[in-house]
């Protein structure tokens, strides 16, 4: 099987990287849309985020000293540690639930109603992200609830008991599974598809069943998909920020007005004035995004075979 | 939309990585000669009340944008229909309500914009003490000095006694008080009459009643402290040292204080008991379930109007007040107040005339204020305004004696600080009531939020 998707792989990068030079401007100038947006909307602000970090509000260079101040705010530690307890049951749910759908939904299943299936998951992920927080905030409140007697019966009789600090990462995973995970499911129905059927039938001449087939087979040759779903969730992840804003709006300030980073980030710069801090607070982020980033990618050789 | 950057950016990420490592470095080995990463806008007490204000350009015929909260919207626009010739933007936005930060947030990038600044805003007393300080070096602060020859000092002293100090800052007044929220005990009189009980005068008879309360008619409340406001309605009534400014940058906060404690053990016993609830008025689902249920609460003026005919519906010709309650050796009781909004002025206003008739009128005429949906702070107007039977109609009693008695024991202890008193209570105390702590062993906790706010504020904080 290796040598097979191994042998496949090489040969097209190199045809595709011909054809793609032949092309002359047209190219650069598909490209340039994209580029240009991402100059002024990616790689400016980040350089800016950047200078910001390292200077005070009068422009003055401070080196790490933003970085030192923000490290030592008290909000700064309680903060990171909720974003990680959230990565990491978001992150476990993501990648067990959606690959195991998907897996169901591609081997176990008619064609037919599994691509139902797939557009019920879907679905949620159309609503953006203020609607789907909405959608949950009735959706906890045992007043008005159309699940009100599971919330009842899991001893939680008011909204306030839903938001314990406790239940909070909890409830962020739920919002985040429900908008994120079908969109996932569908790319990662998609990437089972590509396994060519023959390596499919020859697990199964060689007498494997379906869960032999999905645990040996088809989980492994989607590894790198599944590397990629987690780098960008993860990313997504560390960036929350609407979710607890909006749950601390709603619910009356019982949440902390700096529950993630993000907010923490959000309340140096709006509410302190201090956008030096907030620029630092986010620099961390970008830090730990691409540490995390790098060391997946280096340890799954996601890109190696592009690269050769 | 970032897959096309993690997909090619590896190599770059690697370079970018040295690049990092490197600048971090060079950042640590030039650490010892760089500048403080401190703001240089913290420190309170600044030296702004020297100089003097210097409006923008003035026009008087261009157009002004108002900011206010859906309760006064209806105010802002009977002057726009009494004075059709001014030209008025009005915008609805929350007001600065449960510890909302928006309207900073707003100034903080109008400030770095340069441009958009509402002209007339109302907001809460939170709100004064950052509008009266520059955000950034270069910039003023929002709020217009109106007793530099805008507003008349003889329609400032006008104003009740005490309700301006939320707006004096630096020797200036930043701001005119819209309404006071003096705190009163609220009772449902005709359920008092029909079960025979006295209107308690002292936190004793109070607790007591309470007590008996929970054993005659188990399901009625005395009160509640679960809404974001309650610490403002029992700790301060009680005074109780948390929000204390003694100096302008010093502040105290000591919880472990017997004024702290001997309310947060009387709500513990009236809690256990089930008389007093943790569950807010204000909270989900509350008037639907338990609004009817509404024996006594402790609470601020407009509690008549917003939550027993607003929320609770409960029909007119019920619901009484009594003025607050004492302590044992008091002879006059301190009280609390729970909000009671300021309209500002905006420096950066190009019609300065007609932002400042407007909050004028807002805040001291009889037209509005006679009317208004809250206790105004301007002393005529509270008169004109005790006077409407329109505003007395739907109590059982008279309450103008409260009412005036008590706007003059707000306790002065409880300092307006430049962060909301409500944020570390919502987010502190609230969760672990509901989690079934009690007020007394959540204290420290309380105390050490507030603190850490403070600080981060710029404050130097006394625990004593």
């Amino acid at each position: 099987m290796t040598v097979l998707e191994t042998r496949h792989v090489v040969e097209s990068p190199s045809r595709r990287a011909t054809a793609r030079r032949e092309g002359g401007l047209a190219g650069y100038l598909f490209v340039a849309g994209y580029a240009i947006l991402l100059l002024a909307f990616g790689v400016f602000p980040t350089c800016y985020a950047f200078y910001l970090a390292l200077t005070n509000d009068k422009g003055q260079f401070t080196g790490l000293n933003q970085f030192v101040k923000v490290a030592g705010d008290y909000r700064f530690v309680p903060a990171f540690t909720n974003v990680l307890i959230y990565l990491v049951m978001w992150l476990v749910v993501l990648v067990v639930l959606t690959v195991l759908v998907a897996v169901i939904l591609r081997s176990r299943m008619r064609p037919r109603v599994s691509a139902v299936f797939r557009f019920l998951f879907y679905i949620p992920g159309a609503l953006a992200g203020v609607a789907s927080v909405l959608v949950w905030l009735f959706m906890l409140d045992p007043d008005v609830s159309p699940a009100s007697w599971l919330l009842n019966s899991l001893g939680f009789h008011s909204f306030a008991a839903v938001l314990a600090p406790g239940d909070l990462p909890v409830i962020f995973v739920l919002i985040a599974f429900w908008t994120g995970a079908g969109g996932w499911i569908v790319v990662m129905y998609g990437a089972l598809n590509n396994i060519p059927d023959e390596v499919l039938e020859a697990a199964r001449m060689d007498g494997a069943g379906p869960w032999r087939t999905a645990w040996h087979i088809q989980i492994p040759m989607i590894k790198q998909w599944i590397i990629y779903m987690v780098i960008l969730a993860f990313a997504a992840g560390t960036q929350l920020f609407i979710e607890p804003q909006l749950l601390q709006t709603a619910s009356l300030g019982r949440i902390s007005p700096t529950w993630s980073p993000n907010q923490l980030a959000y309340v140096f710069a709006f509410q302190q004035g201090d956008f030096n801090g907030a620029a630092a607070v986010s620099v961390f982020l970008l830090a730990i995004g691409l540490v995390c980033a790098s060391l997946l990618v280096a340890r799954s050789k996601m890109f190696t075979l592009d690269e050769k | 939309m970032r897959f096309p950057g993690f997909l090619k950016a590896s190599a770059r990420r690697t370079a970018a990585g040295k690049s990092a490592v490197a600048l971090s470095l060079l950042g640590m080995t030039l650490l010892a000669g760089c500048a403080s990463a401190e703001q240089s806008t913290t420190t309170t007490g600044s030296d702004s009340g020297s100089t003097t204000f210097k409006p923008v350009k003035q026009d008087d015929t261009s157009q002004i944008t108002v900011w206010a909260d859906s309760t006064r919207l209806p105010s802002v626009q009977a002057y726009q229909k009494s004075h059709p010739t001014v030209k008025m933007n009005i915008v609805t936005y929350d007001g600065g309500a449960d510890g909302s930060t928006y309207l900073q947030t707003k100034v903080q990038l109008f400030d770095r914009t340069g441009s958009g600044w509402p002209d007339v805003v109302f907001g809460s007393p939170t709100d004064v003490t950052w509008a009266a300080e520059p955000t950034a070096p270069s910039t003023i602060p929002f709020a217009a000095p109106l007793d530099q020859n805008l507003v008349p000092q003889q329609t400032l002293d006008g104003f009740a006694k005490g309700s301006l100090s939320p707006c004096q800052i630096n020797g200036h007044t930043y701001c005119m008080r819209n309404d006071i929220a003096q705190v009163v005990l609220w009772y449902n009189k005709s359920l008092m009459d029909k079960w025979g009980y006295q209107v308690p005068t002292t936190w004793q008879q109070y607790q007591e009643l309470g007590q008996k309360v929970a054993k005659e008619h188990p399901g009625y409340l005395v009160g509640s402290v679960g809404d974001t406001n309650s610490q403002e309605s029992y700790f301060w009534a009680s005074q109780c040292p948390a929000f204390n400014l003694v100096q302008p940058n010093n502040l105290r906060v000591n919880l472990a204080d017997g004024n702290c404690t001997r309310m947060s053990n009387l709500l513990d016993s009236l809690i256990s008991e089930k008389a007093v609830t943790t569950q807010g008025f204000f909270s989900q689902g509350f008037a639907k379930n338990s609004g009817s249920k509404v024996l006594m609460a402790y609470g601020p003026s407009w509690y008549g109007q917003y939550l027993f005919n607003t929320a609770f519906k409960t029909p007119a010709g019920q619901i009484a007040v009594a003025p607050p309650l004492t302590w044992p050796g008091e002879t006059t009781p301190s009280t609390g107040n729970v909000g009671g909004g300021v309209w500002m002025v905006s420096s950066h206003s190009a019609n300065l005339k007609a932002s400042t008739d407007l909050a004028t009128w807002l805040t001291t005429s009889n037209d509005n204020q006679a009317s208004a949906p809250t206790y105004p702070a301007y002393a005529p107007a509270a008169k004109v305004w005790l006077a409407n039977p329109e505003n007395q109609k739907y109590f059982a009693a008279d309450v103008s004696d409260v009412f005036q008695q008590a706007a003059d024991e707000v306790w002065t202890g409880w300092s307006n600080t430049k962060f909301s008193d409500a944020t570390a209570w919502s987010s502190v105390v609230l969760p672990a009531l509901t989690a079934g702590k009690s007020l007394t062993e959540t204290l420290p906790a309380w105390q050490a939020a507030i603190s850490d706010e403070a600080k981060a504020e710029g404050y130097t904080v006394t625990n004593q």
